[in-house]
């Protein structure tokens, strides 16, 4: 037996608080209390009033409100305009992820080189992520200008391209592009710099070691940095993805939506449902959609990405 | 990164810089509007304004009533970042520390906030805060931003708190300090590195929310930047040196911050999860 052979130990008193399993003293609910107060307030009470009446007729207007069970749901499968913004909401979503998420990796590949203007160009290309969507929406609102004398029809025309000018916010197949390149324009120093923190997790040694045994550029790219970058992807990808779907402000201030409901997405319309057209209930039921997407899209991208992340 | 400055790397300088300047035209083309009285505007859409004139700036800070729009948003932001910091680190720091099943549900239960796109409690709430006569006051948007920047904040903290050693708080609880007493004299110093974290990413969401200000403070006198800058743009949408002065002073507060700030402005966005 140990016991036998262990020395004698002084006696510890009893500890005189309650001592948590981590080994700590635990402190008091009333710690999380306010937090959860507020939270329960703002977040979790008014959703699940939201989703209950996504399954009403409810106005918006008094309590006034009956169970019309799937009813929303089933006008939702029939109504053009909520149809076309989910199809515009799923292409802004797609384009943003893939067009924002490859700009940053190579931004970020650029300014992560011996290069002079570095950090310069670092702060250049983050910067517009701190100034208001509302107000980056708004210069590029100008930059479209459909005038062929004014922003960028103005730059195409002095640099011999004069040909390539449109009408870039009025033209409806072209709308949604200049939209997603408004997004994609802010965002990607964000990607860019949560890329630069995984390319600065990037052993150096590793690359030393591929030198010597001769890999080039690109194969050191696919088998050292790419799959060590592999938490930095999937942040940016669960960033962006979140952030298209749920993209409003842009097209407020862009677009309201038009040319006709070419850059209407499922947040415009909830918008609009709601606070246009008064119908509480079916805005509430567009939401639920939006909310299971933002949810489901998480949920699977969390699971493949950290399956990556592990096989790398 | 690889050492010393070899001809590719002067090519890919070349190459990042030119990215750089076409990445800044549309700024360019703003701030030169800015600068040019209509006339000019008209004639030279794209050369530097010469003269340049000023006068668009006092018009603009004028009608768009920038002045009071930056005291709203000041007070607003700072009330609910201290409101996040306060509240967000104790929850934390009960979280981590509390290792009991409900409080580990408690904790699951502040993450799927993080998920839960607010678009779907955004009409209830609105009724909720118009219930509660919070509409157009200041009070309801420092609730507003504090419930629901609370999850993202409580993860961030619980996760910091969470490789702590616990050793501190347990040597001043002994010698007979207050929980409230441990938290606020020995934890909370130790979570600076995350506080700023916490402070700059909830800092520039609330600073730039657009949204829910135009839903809760329009008409009510007490408008943000964002919302004022809107309704300033759509009345003077044709004339477009003022609508750019306007714009420019706008966007110069918080890029005048990240200028200063600019390493940790950009630590606090690479090292965080959501914006």
């Amino acid at each position: 037996m140990t016991a036998v052979m262990s020395p004698p130990v002084t006696p510890v008193p009893p500890p005189v608080r309650r001592v948590g399993r981590r080994g700590g003293i635990a402190p008091p609910w009333l710690f999380a209390a306010p937090a959860l107060l507020v939270y329960a307030l703002v977040m979790l009470y008014p959703s699940i009033v939201g989703a209950g009446s996504a399954f009403t007729d409810w106005s918006g207007v008094g309590e006034q409100r009956s169970f019309v069970g799937l009813a929303n749901f089933k006008q939702l499968l029939h109504d053009d305009q909520a149809l076309g913004a989910l199809r515009n909401t799923l292409f802004l979503t797609v384009a943003i992820v893939v067009v924002q998420n490859g700009l940053g990796l190579l931004l970020a590949l650029g300014v992560h080189t011996t290069i002079k203007s570095r950090m310069v160009l670092r702060v250049i290309f983050f910067a517009p992520v701190v100034v208001s969507p509302v107000m980056v929406s708004f210069l590029w609102k100008y930059v479209y200008n459909p005038a062929p004398d004014a922003g960028l029809n103005a730059a195409l025309n002095a640099v011999g391209l004069g040909s390539l000018r449109q009408d870039w916010l009025g033209n409806p197949s072209l709308a949604i592009w200049s939209v997603a390149f408004t997004v994609i324009w802010q965002c990607a120093g964000y990607s860019m710099v949560i890329f630069l923190a995984g390319l600065e997790g990037v052993p150096q040694e590793l690359h030393e070691s591929a030198m010597v045994d001769g890999a080039g550029t690109v194969a050191r790219f696919r088998h050292i940095t790419w799959p060590l970058l592999a938490p930095a992807v999937t942040i940016n990808v669960m960033l962006s993805t979140v952030g298209g779907l749920t993209l409003f402000t842009q097209i407020i201030a862009m677009t309201n939506g038009g040319p006709g409901y070419a850059t209407d997405t499922l947040s415009t319309v909830l918008y609009k449902q709601a606070f246009v057209f008064g119908k509480f209930g079916y805005s509430t039921a567009v939401a639920l959609v939006l909310a299971i997407f933002v949810a489901a899209v998480s949920f699977i991208q969390i699971g493949y990405l950290r399956s990556r992340e592990t096989a790398a | 990164m690889r050492t010393g400055y070899r001809p590719r790397t002067f090519v890919l300088e070349v190459v990042m810089v030119a990215a750089a300047v076409a990445f800044l035209f549309p700024v360019y083309a703003l701030v030169t509007l800015a600068f040019k009285d209509p006339g000019q505007i008209a004639n030279a859409p794209l050369s530097p304004p010469n003269p340049p004139s000023v006068k668009s700036f006092g018009t603009a800070w004028q009608s768009a009533s920038l002045g009071s729009a930056l005291l709203n948003s000041t007070l607003i932001t700072v009330s609910s970042v201290i409101a996040l910091i306060v509240l967000g680190s104790l929850a934390a720091y009960f979280l981590a520390r509390r290792a009991s099943r409900l409080s580990y549900s408690l904790y699951i239960l502040f993450l799927v906030g993080i998920i839960l796109p607010f678009q779907l409690g955004m009409i209830p709430l609105y009724q909720l805060v118009n219930d509660l006569g919070l509409l157009g006051t200041y009070q309801g948007m420092i609730l507003f931003y504090t419930g629901i920047q609370l999850p993202f904040t409580v993860f961030l903290y619980t996760g910091f708190i969470r490789s702590l050693p616990a050793d501190y708080t347990n040597a001043a609880l002994i010698d007979g300090a207050s929980h409230l007493q441990a938290f606020g004299y020995v934890i909370f110093p130790l979570l600076r590195p995350i506080t700023g974290t916490v402070l700059i990413l909830n800092a520039v969401h609330i600073w730039n929310d657009f949204f829910t200000p135009l839903l809760y403070l329009g008409g009510s006198g007490r408008e943000t930047v964002p919302v004022r800058v809107f309704a300033f743009v759509n009345e003077y949408t044709s004339d477009y040196g003022l609508v750019a002065a306007g714009l420019v002073l706008a966007a110069l507060p918080i890029l005048v911050v990240f200028l200063i700030l600019q390493r940790y402005v950009i630590r606090g966005f690479s090292s965080g999860l959501k914006g």
